[in-house]
C-alpha cells in the first residue's frame, strides 16, 4: 500500500514539473515579456529600452533558469544598476538586499505577485479557490444523487419508455456545452424582459424582476443567486455519469446472479436494491472522481458568465491581461488537482471492489 | 407454502406438449418444439443434449424466465397441478425458490460478488417464510455444514471470490435447498469443475436428494453423469425430445437413432484409436430456422429413407415392453439395433520413432505478492517441480490432472511463452530452456505449435479463414510467393477437411467443431514436429469431440507428429495416448504406457482420478472414491508428499514418512514411474477401479 502510494506521488511530481515547465515556458515567450514590460514600464517605450527592461526586471537569460528561479530550486537574479541601487527577485522594496534570502519560488511558499490585481498571488488564489469551493461542492451535491438515479432507474429495466426517455434526457444534457445551457437558463429565469419571469413578475408571484439571479458571489450563497450556475454546470455531468450508471446498470442486470436473485423469489425492487446496486456503483465512482478535473474547466465558463469571482473567473483575467505569475500559479493549482484525484480515485477503487484486493 | 390439495401420486412436474420460440426482429426461432415429460415425487429425471437443442430453455421454461422474447406458444407446465405457464409475476414469485429452486453451470457467476454468503442465503427463507434475521443465518449455517463444507462459520461471512469452485456450487446448492423446494434444476451443475470435485457434488446431490425426497431435472451433456444420478433420461436433439425411457432401458436397448450415434461417439472402455475407432456423428447440428422437413436428425442419420422421414411431423412413439419408454422414429422396429457398425474403419498404428523432446528437471517458480497495491509478502508457486520425460517421433503423450496441477505452465514453457527457472528441454538436441519465443528461429516456432482450448477466442474475428492460415505460413517464412502459399493454405484445409470454399469465410460463419479444424490447420502451417494440444475437444459437443480427435489422429499418423495432449477428459485420455503423464500441484505423480497408467497398481491419486470419471455404461462397475477437501493452493503447498492431504491410502505407510519426506521416482516393471511412499506389496494389492461386467 504505502509503496503503492509513493510510487503514485512520484510520478505524480514528474508529471507536476513537466506540465508546469510547459506553462512557463508559454507565458514567458518573447511576445509575452515584451508585453509585460509595455504594460509595466510605459506603453511608449522604444523597443531597445523594452530589452532593456526585460534583462533589469530578471526575464533575461535562458528559459530554465528563470524556470528553477521561479521554482525556487536556482538562486534568485540580483542586479546593480548604474545608480547603485541593488534588486533582485528576493528583494523586497527598501529591504536590505544583504538580509534577503537567496531562493524565492514557489517552493519557499512565494508565488509572485500578481500584476493585475497588484496582490500576492498566494493568499489570493486561496480565497478564490475558497470560493470556487463552494460552488464545486453545491455542484456535486446535486450532481451526483441525481444523475445517479436517473441512471439506475433507467438502467434497471433496459429499453423501456422510463429508459428511453431518462436516456434521451441525458445524452440530451451531456451534448449541451455550458456556454449554450448558461445562456439558455438566464434567459429563461433570470431575464426581466424575457422567459418565465416577466410572466411570473405580472402575476405578481415574484417579488423582484427575474425568477432567479444572472449574478452569483462568493459573499452571498442564496438559492436564488446560485441556481442558475450550479445548475448549468451540473446538467453537463448529470447526463455524462447517468449515462455511465445507466451501462453499468443494464450489465450488471444482465448478470446470472442477478437471474439467482429472481429465481430465488426475490422481488423486483429487492433485486435493484439489494443485488444489483453495489455491484453497479463501482464503474460510475471512477467516473465521478475524473469529474473534479473536469469541473475545473466547467468553472470557467459559468463563472465568467455569471461574473462569479472564484478561481475560473481568475483563470480569465490572469489570461486576459499577461499575469505571467497568475496564470502560472493558477496552473500549479490545476495540475495538482488533478493528479491528486486521480490518486483517490485509484485507493477508492481498490477499496470499493473486494476482488481487486487478492489478485 | 406447501399446496395441502396435492395429491403425492400423481406427477410433481407435467410438461405437455410444450412449445418455445425466441421472437427477433427477423423472425420466431422455434427453440422446443412439442416436448412431453413427467417427473413424480422423488425422481431425477436427465436432459440430455448437445449444446443449442433446447434443454436449458425446458429448465428456464419451468422457471418462466425466459426472457423479454422468449415466449411459450404451446403446452402446459403443470407443478403439482397448477398451470405454471397461466401465473402472474406474484404467484411465481412465491413458488420460485421456495418450491422449485435452481442450481447454475458456473457458481461464480451465480453468487453476488458484493454480498456475503450468509446473507444471500439468508434471504431465502427471510422472504419464503418470513423467518426472523436471526434464525435465518442460524439455518443458512446448518445448511452449509449439511453441504459438507468445512468451518461453516467463516464461509457465511465470506464473499464468494474467497471460495474455490467447489465451494462456491455447494453454497449455490446450499441456497436451493434453504426452503427445502420439492423440485430442483440443475442446469450442467459440474461442468466447470473438476473430476473429483465433480465426483463429490454428485454424491452430495444424489444424497440430499433422498434426504429431503426431493425431485430433480438434471441437465447436462455427460451420459455418463446422467447415468450416475438420474433414474429417468429425456434426450433431446435439436429443440425435440428424441427418447425417452429409464436410464438403463435407454443406454442398454436404445431405439432412436441419434442416442445410437452418441454413444458411438463417446470413449467408452474398450474403444481404441486403431482397432476400434469412435464414429462421429456426420453433418453438422441444424440452425433453430434451418430445420428440415419431418425428422430433424434425417438428414445425418444412417436409417434415413427419403420421402418418409422426411414427410411431416413424426411423434413420440411408444415403445413396448419399456417403463415409459417412447421414441420419435418413425423406423424403429425395421432398425436391426444388434447390428455392428457399418463404418468403422480399422487404421494402423503409426511406428514411434526416435526421441523429439527431452525435459530434464524442469522446472518453473513464479514469485507472487500478496498486497493490495502490490506490496505485501513475496510467495513463491512452484508450478513446475522436476519435470522429467521424453516423448517420441509419433507418439501421443498424455498429460493429466486437475486445474492448478501446473500443466498449462508446462505448455508456455515448452512453447517458449515463459522461461523455465531450471532444468533443460532439448528439441532434436537444441536446448531451449531458456530462449522465449521472441528469440527463437523461425524453425523452432513453426515445428513446436499449439492447438488451443477455446476455439471462439482464437481465431481473430475480423479476418478471413485463409489469411489467418496464410498469416501463419508468412511467418514461417513458408513458399516464395503469395501464389505458394495460397496453394500451401488449401492443401492444409484439405488437411483437416475442410472445404476450400472456407478459406474466405469469416470465424463467425463457422461452427466450433470448423473453428477447431482451422486452428489446428494452422498449427500445422509450418510441418510441426511438436504439437501441444491444450485440451482441444472440451469445449466441444460430443458428436464434434469424436470427429476432431479423429482429425488429429490421422494428421499424426500421415506425419508422425508428436502430440502433446493436455486434458482433464481421462476418457479420452484412455483413447487415444500411448503414454500418459499424471500431474499433481507441480508434480509428475505418475507415468507410464496408457495400459500401465490405468490398470494398478495405481498412484492414490490416479485411482481417486479414474474413480471420479462417470462413464456412460450400464456394464462398467466403478468403485466410488470421493476425496475430502480442495486441492491445496500451490502458493502454500502441504509438507512432504503433496497428495498427503487427501490420500486415502496414507494409513499404510509407516510413520509420518508421508507428511515429512517427499517421495522420490520409483520405476515398476516396464519402465512405469510412480512417485509415493507406499511399499510394493501394498501397491500389488490395489483393486481396478473399473471392471467391465462380463457380456
Amino acid at each position: 500500500m504505502l509503496i503503492f502510494i509513493a510510487r503514485r506521488l512520484g510520478i505524480m511530481l514528474l508529471t507536476a514539473f513537466v506540465l508546469t515547465f510547459v506553462v512557463f515556458f508559454l507565458t514567458n515567450l518573447p511576445p509575452n515579456l515584451e508585453k509585460l514590460a509595455r504594460s509595466e514600464g510605459s506603453v511608449r517605450m522604444s523597443d531597445e529600452s523594452v530589452t532593456a527592461w526585460i534583462e533589469q526586471n530578471g526575464h533575461g537569460g535562458s528559459v530554465l533558469t528563470r524556470y528553477g528561479q521561479w521554482l525556487g530550486m536556482v538562486p534568485g537574479w540580483v542586479l546593480t544598476d548604474e545608480k547603485g541601487v541593488t534588486r533582485g527577485r528576493c528583494i523586497a522594496q527598501r529591504q536590505d538586499p544583504a538580509e534577503a534570502s537567496r531562493f524565492c519560488g514557489i517552493l519557499q511558499g512565494d508565488w509572485g505577485n500578481s500584476t493585475f490585481f497588484k496582490k500576492a498571488v498566494l493568499p489570493s488564489l486561496g480565497e478564490k479557490l475558497g470560493a470556487t469551493g463552494w460552488l464545486m461542492l453545491w455542484v456535486m451535491i446535486v450532481m451526483v444523487p441525481t444523475a445517479l438515479v436517473i441512471g439506475v432507474v433507467s438502467g434497471m429495466r433496459e429499453g423501456t419508455r422510463t429508459d428511453r426517455a431518462l436516456s434521451t434526457f441525458s445524452i440530451a444534457s451531456t451534448a449541451t456545452p455550458e456556454y449554450v445551457s448558461g445562456v439558455i437558463l438566464v434567459a429563461l429565469f433570470a431575464s426581466p424582459v424575457t422567459g418565465l419571469s416577466p410572466i411570473l413578475a405580472e402575476w405578481g408571484w415574484i417579488d423582484g424582476k427575474t425568477l432567479f439571479l444572472g449574478a452569483a458571489s462568493p459573499d452571498k450563497i442564496t438559492f436564488w443567486s446560485f441556481t442558475l450556475p450550479v445548475l448549468t454546470i451540473a446538467l453537463y455531468g448529470i447526463g455524462y455519469i447517468a449515462r455511465m450508471t445507466r451501462a453499468s446498470m443494464t450489465e450488471v442486470m444482465t448478470a446470472q446472479y442477478i437471474r439467482t436473485a429472481r429465481l430465488k423469489g426475490v422481488s423486483f425492487g429487492q433485486v435493484v436494491i439489494r443485488h444489483a446496486l453495489r455491484n453497479a456503483l463501482i464503474a460510475p465512482f471512477t467516473v465521478i472522481m475524473l469529474q473534479f478535473p473536469w469541473l475545473l474547466n466547467g468553472v470557467v465558463i459559468v463563472e465568467t458568465l455569471f461574473n462569479y469571482k472564484g478561481f475560473g473567473w481568475t483563470l480569465v483575467q490572469a489570461a486576459g491581461n499577461n499575469d505571467i505569475n497568475l496564470l502560472l500559479g493558477c496552473s500549479v493549482v490545476a495540475v495538482f488537482v488533478v493528479l491528486v484525484t486521480q490518486l483517490i480515485s485509484d485507493i477508492g477503487y481498490v477499496f470499493l471492489n473486494p476482488r481487486i484486493r487478492i489478485s | 407454502m406447501t399446496d395441502t390439495t396435492w395429491d403425492p401420486s400423481k406427477p410433481i412436474l407435467e410438461i405437455d406438449h410444450l412449445s418455445i420460440s425466441f421472437f427477433t426482429r427477423l423472425r420466431e426461432i422455434p427453440a422446443v418444439m412439442d416436448f412431453s415429460c413427467t417427473v413424480m415425487a422423488g425422481e431425477a429425471m436427465g436432459l440430455v443434449g448437445e449444446s443449442g437443442c433446447g434443454k436449458s430453455t425446458v429448465a428456464l421454461a419451468v422457471m418462466r424466465d425466459l426472457g423479454k422474447n422468449g415466449r411459450i406458444t404451446g403446452g402446459s407446465i403443470k407443478f403439482k397441478g397448477r398451470n405454471l405457464t397461466t401465473m402472474n409475476d406474484e404467484e411465481l414469485r412465491h413458488i420460485r425458490g421456495s418450491e422449485i429452486a435452481m442450481i447454475y453451470q458456473e457458481p461464480m457467476a451465480s453468487l453476488n460478488p458484493a454480498m456475503k454468503i450468509g446473507a444471500q442465503l439468508a434471504e431465502v427463507p427471510m422472504i419464503h417464510s418470513g423467518m426472523s434475521k436471526a434464525e435465518a443465518w442460524k439455518l443458512a449455517r446448518q445448511i452449509v455444514a449439511d453441504v459438507r463444507l468445512p468451518d461453516p462459520d467463516r464461509i457465511i461471512n465470506a464473499y464468494p471470490h474467497q471460495l474455490s469452485g467447489g465451494q462456491q456450487q455447494r453454497i449455490v446448492i446450499a441456497m436451493a435447498l434453504m426452503a427445502k423446494p420439492a423440485l430442483l434444476i440443475l442446469d450442467e451443475p459440474t461442468t466447470a469443475l473438476d473430476v473429483t470435485v465433480e465426483a463429490g457434488i454428485v454424491d452430495l446431490v444424489k444424497d440430499l436428494g433422498e434426504k429431503y425426497g426431493t425431485s430433480m431435472l438434471f441437465i447436462s451433456h455427460n451420459l455418463g453423469l446422467v447415468m450416475d444420478v438420474c433414474d429417468r433420461i429425456c434426450v433431446m436433439y435439436s429443440g425435440e425430445a428424441v427418447e425417452t425411457g429409464a436410464v438403463k432401458e435407454v443406454f442398454d436397448v436404445m431405439r432412436h437413432p441419434y442416442t445410437q450415434a452418441l454413444f458411438r461417439s463417446i470413449p467408452l472402455p474398450g474403444a481404441d484409436k486403431n482397432a476400434r475407432p469412435l464414429i462421429s456423428i456426420p453433418g453438422n447440428f441444424p440452425l433453430p430456422h434451418e430445420r428440415p422437413p419431418g425428422c430433424n436428425f434425417g438428414p445425418r442419420c444412417d436409417y434415413f429413407q427419403q420421402g418418409r422421414c422426411d414427410a411431416g411431423d413424426i411423434p413420440m412413439d411408444p415403445v413396448p415392453g419399456g417403463d415409459r419408454h417412447e421414441t420419435r422414429c418413425l423406423r424403429w422396429t425395421e432398425i436391426d439395433w444388434a447390428a455392428p457398425p457399418a463404418r468403422r474403419a480399422v487404421k494402423t498404428k503409426a511406428p514411434i520413432g526416435k526421441v523429439v523432446l527431452k525435459m530434464e528437471d524442469l522446472k518453473k517458480y513464479y514469485s507472487v505478492s500478496t498486497g493490495a497495491f502490490g506490496g505485501g509478502m513475496t510467495k513463491v508457486v512452484k508450478a513446475n517441480e522436476t519435470l522429467s520425460f521424453e516423448a517420441r517421433q509419433g507418439e501421443t503423450l498424455a498429460i493429466v490432472g486437475e486445474s492448478g496441477c501446473g500443466k498449462s505452465t508446462f505448455a508456455k514453457v515448452l512453447m517458449g511463452l515463459e522461461t523455465a527457472t531450471s532444468g533443460s528441454i532439448m528439441l532434436f538436441d537444441e536446448n531451449v530452456q531458456s530462449t522465449p519465443i521472441q528469440k527463437r528461429n523461425t524453425d523452432v516456432v513453426s515445428s513446436v505449435q499449439m492447438v488451443f482450448q477455446n476455439p471462439f477466442d482464437t481465431l481473430n474475428p475480423s479476418m478471413t479463414v485463409g489469411r489467418q492460415i496464410i498469416r501463419a505460413l508468412e511467418i514461417f517464412k513458408y513458399g516464395n510467393s503469395d501464389e505458394d502459399r495460397r496453394n500451401r493454405m488449401l492443401e492444409l484445409l484439405d488437411l483437416v477437411k475442410l472445404p476450400r470454399a472456407f478459406a474466405d469465410r469469416m470465424p463467425r460463419q463457422l461452427s466450433g467443431g470448423q473453428k477447431q479444424r482451422v486452428g489446428i490447420a494452422r498449427a500445422f502451417a509450418g510441418g510441426a514436429k511438436v504439437v501441444v494440444a491444450d485440451e482441444p475437444v472440451s469445449a466441444l459437443d460430443v458428436s464434434v469431440q469424436a470427429a476432431v480427435t479423429d482429425l488429429l489422429m490421422d494428421i499424426q499418423r500421415e506425419n508422425g507428429t508428436t502430440l502433446l495432449f493436455i486434458s482433464h477428459d481421462l476418457s479420452i485420455v484412455r483413447y487415444l495416448s500411448d503414454r500418459v503423464m499424471v500431474m499433481y500441484l507441480g508434480h509428475v505423480v505418475e507415468m507410464g504406457t496408457t495400459d500401465q497408467v490405468f490398470q494398478p497398481p495405481y498412484h492414490p491419486y490416479t485411482e481417486a482420478l479414474l474413480s471420479a470419471v462417470p462413464i456412460a455404461d450400464t456394464k462398467v462397475e466403478r468403485k466410488r472414491i470421493v476425496l475430502e477437501g480442495d486441492i491445496p493452493s500451490a502458493m502454500n503447498p502441504p509438507p512432504g508428499c503433496p497428495f498427503q492431504t487427501r490420500c486415502r491410502w496414507k494409513s499404510k505407510v509407516p510413520g509420518n514418512r508421508c507428511e515429512t519426506e517427499m517421495p522420490g521416482v520409483r520405476t515398476l516393471a516396464g519402465g512405469h514411474q510412480i512417485k509415493c511412499h507406499l511399499s510394493t506389496e501394498v501397491l500389488q494389492q490395489m483393486e481396478p477401479v473399473i471392471k467391465v461386467a462380463a457380456e
